[in-house]
């Protein structure tokens, strides 16, 4: 029979380390998670690997530990048991919420978290079959010269659509990641750069192993418009936090995905709130969310209603929040 | 590259030689020929391909039969009890639950997964459960009945 995939050779690693090193040495390698984006694509073809590392078998990154001050969520803990998780539900509401979203049922048993911060980029020219990207030329992410969504442009504005990265923005998480060499943490925001083609700043063969939360006492929300409530990926995702302070009113923080090439977190939000809230808050707040997301022409819903609508998004979940 | 894979499917245990790029769909309707499951979107979008992985459904068409070694799996063939339909198969027939049939093995299998976690789902829980499903035409109203009549049936009540 002809299989649906191209030949390529699975490695089936127990740690970290196994993994790490499966990935050394082989030519075009991946990491295969729950497979939920990667198989998509090699299907389509706009993936190539001649090996896939699947990480399914190791124990390291279905960790969950709750118990401390803060929280840690192995990178393999499925979407499905966050989304369920009463106490990352109580600490992180918007994580959960999140979750609880993303594409169906079947997905969130299979996806993962660090699949979910990995996911690929997504466009109307390159998530398509071989033969329709081919008679169009292909395009600046895959094979082609030409972005299509800019052709005067030379860069690639696929967005990033993963739900969990703005919610886990707002709650301050970082990343750890697994080198041939070390370990390392950095902050999540620092995971992703504005290049639709190129979009995470991964070092060759890194694997992110796990999310490292502090604790806080944000309270936060997350939502998204999409055509479908199910299924469908965010045409315009956003995260809200809110915090209390002893002084000074309250703290607030607003990120967004399926605008940019990468998550975005908005700045200039404490200026916007510096009197408190108030009937000129949510212009102020709106004026900088709409001038630092850049949606363009690449899902079936044009930019400036995608713009418009995650603006309507964040201000009914601030009104929820500040209640 | 192939590979020995043990897998128990509809209570049967097995152990096959496997390409790694093998799709567990492909495994259960090629190899096995179990075309009770069905291939519909060919990417994930549409739920026909649901199977039960270790009771959890999922999505055949994107996981490798490779990287489920060890694991139970089973589809709309393994419902039946010497050759009588289980509680949802009899009720998607009554209840008109399935028109041009296509969907209709994975809807079963995404509704099994919801009965055997919750034995009294009410409609939102049913919805929720069979949202990454998709079907062309029944309009749901019937699949969505089917289901609650299944739990009542289970339940030893009326429908």
């Amino acid at each position: 029979m002809s299989e649906a995939l191209p030949e390529f050779d699975l490695a089936r690693p127990a740690t970290v380390e196994e993994a790490v090193a499966a990935r050394a040495g082989a030519g075009d390698a991946r990491y295969l998670a729950g497979g939920t984006d990667l198989v998509v694509n090699m299907r389509r073809g706009i993936v190539a690997a001649d090996r896939l590392i699947d990480l399914t078998g190791i124990a390291e990154l279905d960790r969950l530990d709750l118990d401390g001050g803060g929280t840690v969520i192995g990178a393999g803990v499925k979407l499905a048991a966050v989304a369920e998780n009463a106490e990352i539900g109580a600490r992180y509401p918007a994580v959960a919420e999140a979750a609880a979203v993303i594409a169906g049922p079947q997905h969130r048993k299979m996806g993962t978290v660090g699949g979910n911060l990995c996911l690929d980029t997504r466009c109307v020219y390159y998530n398509q079959s071989e033969w329709w990207r081919r008679a169009n030329d292909y395009c600046l992410k895959y094979r082609g010269n030409v972005c299509h969504v800019a052709p005067g442009g030379d860069r690639c504005w696929a967005p990033f659509s993963g739900d969990l990265a703005p919610a886990l923005l707002i709650h301050g998480a970082e990343i750890e990641i697994a080198g041939a060499d070390d370990r390392r943490r950095m902050a999540l925001s620092d995971l992703y750069t504005d290049d639709g083609a190129d979009h995470l700043t991964l070092g060759d063969g890194e694997l992110v192993v796990a999310v490292h939360l502090p604790a806080d006492n944000w309270r936060s929300a997350y939502d998204k418009i999409r055509v479908r409530d199910s299924i469908d990926f965010p045409l315009a995702g956003v995260a809200v936090g809110l915090k209390e302070r002893a002084t000074g009113g309250p703290e607030l923080r607003i990120a967004l995905t399926g605008t940019d090439s990468r998550p975005v977190l908005v700045d200039g939000i404490a200026e916007a709130l510096a009197d408190g809230f108030d009937d000129s808050t949510f212009p102020a707040i709106e004026k900088r969310l709409k001038k630092q997301v850049q949606p363009m022409s690449t899902t079936t819903l044009n930019a400036p209603y995608r713009r418009t609508a995650a603006a309507v998004v964040a201000k009914r979940l601030i009104a929820r929040l500040v209640g | 590259m192939a590979r020995i894979v043990r897998l128990k499917v509809n209570g049967r245990a097995r152990s096959d030689a496997i390409p790694d790029n093998r799709l567990l769909v492909d495994y259960l309707r090629e190899s096995l020929r179990l075309t009770g499951t069905k291939m519909g979107c060919d990417g994930g979008e549409c739920g026909a391909c649901t199977v039960l992985v270790d009771g959890e459904p999922q999505l055949s068409c994107l996981t490798l039969a490779a990287s489920v070694d060890g694991a139970e799996i089973e589809t709309v063939e393994g419902l039946a009890v010497n050759g009588r339909l289980n509680a949802l198969q009899r009720a998607f027939h009554e209840k008109l639950g399935s028109q041009c049939g296509f969907c209709t093995p994975g809807m079963i299998m995404s509704a099994e997964g919801l009965l055997r976690r919750k034995s009294a789902p009410d409609e939102a829980d049913i919805r929720a459960a069979l949202s990454g499903n998709i079907c062309r035409c029944t309009g749901y109203v019937k699949i969505i009945e089917a289901v609650d009549a299944a739990a009542a049936a289970l339940r030893g009540q009326p429908a």
